[in-house]
């Protein structure tokens, strides 16, 4: 191995060697959303160069510096299968979540009621109230993490999604909240619609990457 | 964008552009179950690669499936073992936890707890993964398994798994396991297999990751 080829091995950025048997990079990106303000952020399959179909098996959005626009908002999301209208999806999940108070008053690891559903066709609950707040004080708060949704173009099985989220949490010291959400969409029908939004107000900042990952070289 | 890197755009051999993040995962090997005993990923076989090339490896699991007759008094479990020698015994020496949230469709039974029946404490025995897994024509079970370092000759290897599954009596389920592989052998192949029966659909990939 001489040459270009060879400099270019170790790389990490720009132009980099591909890994043995081809395939370098199984992550492919395909969507960045950037939020100003915005009721919604929608990621729809075939439309403004979104891909969520069978394409990739599993798909990830991360989400960077998300920022509400009123200190009650909780982030959430839901899907709509191919066909449907609406995002309303019948969901069965899990919520709990560990928490630490920067004056160090309150901490746990619990199971919260509040944030799962059971065959419901709300939005599901990514974080708690208290996401951002707008009253200037604590304007540097946000939400950070990802979501994984697997299989979403099966005519076979449910859909299952796994969310892991670091946020802050206003009350009379800030918390660091980490939500561990799961579940499943309770549908053969493919899912190609996935909507995030805050329960009140809109997103008022931050991104969501999707990313879509390959199962061949 | 440019000359040589918009040349290669799009090119998946010889010089590519980075992926976003680096390009750090590479695609080693697909394993697809069609009423499979079990799913066996053995280093220097059919394209597999578990060795020393990468520091870290990470198994997804899409859509793994039984279609085994539901028996509410049997533990169906989804379950791992690992390998020194080759894939010839998968009986590496373990301990681990494994705790789990839960909620059911009714939207009752909600709880998070440790499952202590099911960790291991120096037991070479499979390592559940995802327990009394749903046997219904849609239930599943999705998730990821990263495996550290399996080529040390000087560490334990370690291993964390989240699985999300649909629980046989229709509940969600999602399991957070971890623990290692209490040898300082290299570790050369792992073994996916159900308690019972066989993997009736689904697949398994491995990655290894560039570090």
């Amino acid at each position: 191995m001489t040459g270009i080829i060879s400099d270019n091995v170790g790389r990490t950025s720009g132009l980099i060697k591909a890994a043995s048997g081809g395939g370098g990079g199984v992550w492919t990106k395909i969507k960045t959303l950037t939020a100003s303000a915005d009721a919604t952020l929608d990621f729809v399959d075939g439309s403004d160069d979104v891909t969520l179909d069978s394409t990739y098996p599993i798909y990830v959005f991360k989400f960077i510096n998300i920022h509400a626009a009123t200190d009650t908002a909780i982030f959430s999301f839901q899907g709509n299968a191919s066909g449907g209208s609406g995002y309303n999806e019948t969901i069965t999940s899990t919520y709990f979540e560990s928490y630490h108070q920067e004056n160090d008053a309150d901490s746990s690891l619990t199971y919260n009621t509040s944030g799962d559903q059971g065959q419901g066709t709300a939005f599901q609950n990514l974080s708690q109230q208290g996401l951002g707040v707008a009253d200037g004080t604590e304007d540097d708060m946000c939400l950070n993490g990802e979501l994984w949704l697997f299989g979403l173009s099966s005519t076979t099985f449910v859909k299952h999604f796994i969310s892991s989220i670091n946020y802050n949490d206003k009350s009379a010291s800030v918390y660091s909240n980490n939500t561990f959400v799961s579940g499943y969409f309770n549908t053969t029908s493919a899912i190609d619609e996935i909507q995030f939004k805050m329960s009140a107000d809109e997103i008022d900042s931050g991104k969501i990457k999707l990313y879509g990952l390959k199962d061949s070289a | 964008m440019s000359g040589i890197i918009a040349q290669n755009t799009l090119d998946s051999s010889g010089l590519i552009k980075a992926q976003a993040g680096g390009g750090a995962w590479n695609f080693i090997k697909k394993l697809t179950a069609s009423a499979s005993s079990d799913l066996s990923f053995v280093d220097g076989t059919s394209d597999v690669v578990l060795d020393s090339t990468y520091k870290e490896y990470i198994f997804t699991f899409n859509n793994i499936h039984s279609d085994r007759t539901f028996d509410v008094a049997y533990s169906l479990d989804f379950q791992f073992n690992m390998s020194i020698d080759s894939g010839s015994n998968y009986n590496v020496t373990k301990t681990t936890t494994i705790f789990r949230s839960q909620h059911s469709e009714a939207g009752g039974d909600a709880s998070l707890a440790y499952q202590t029946d099911k960790d291991l404490a120096q037991s070479t025995a499979f390592q559940a993964l995802g327990l009394y897994v749903g046997t219904e024509s849609d239930n599943s079970s999705s998730g990821y398994l990263h495996l550290f370092n399996p080529s040390s000759d000087v560490f334990v290897k370690h291993f964390i798994c989240t699985l999300n599954s649909v629980y046989s009596n229709n509940f969600n389920r999602e399991y957070f396991i971890a623990g290692y592989g209490n040898t300082t052998s290299a570790v050369d192949a792992v073994q996916f297999k159900f308690t019972a029966d066989e993997i009736d659909a689904g697949d398994i990939c491995l990655y290894g990751l560039t570090t």
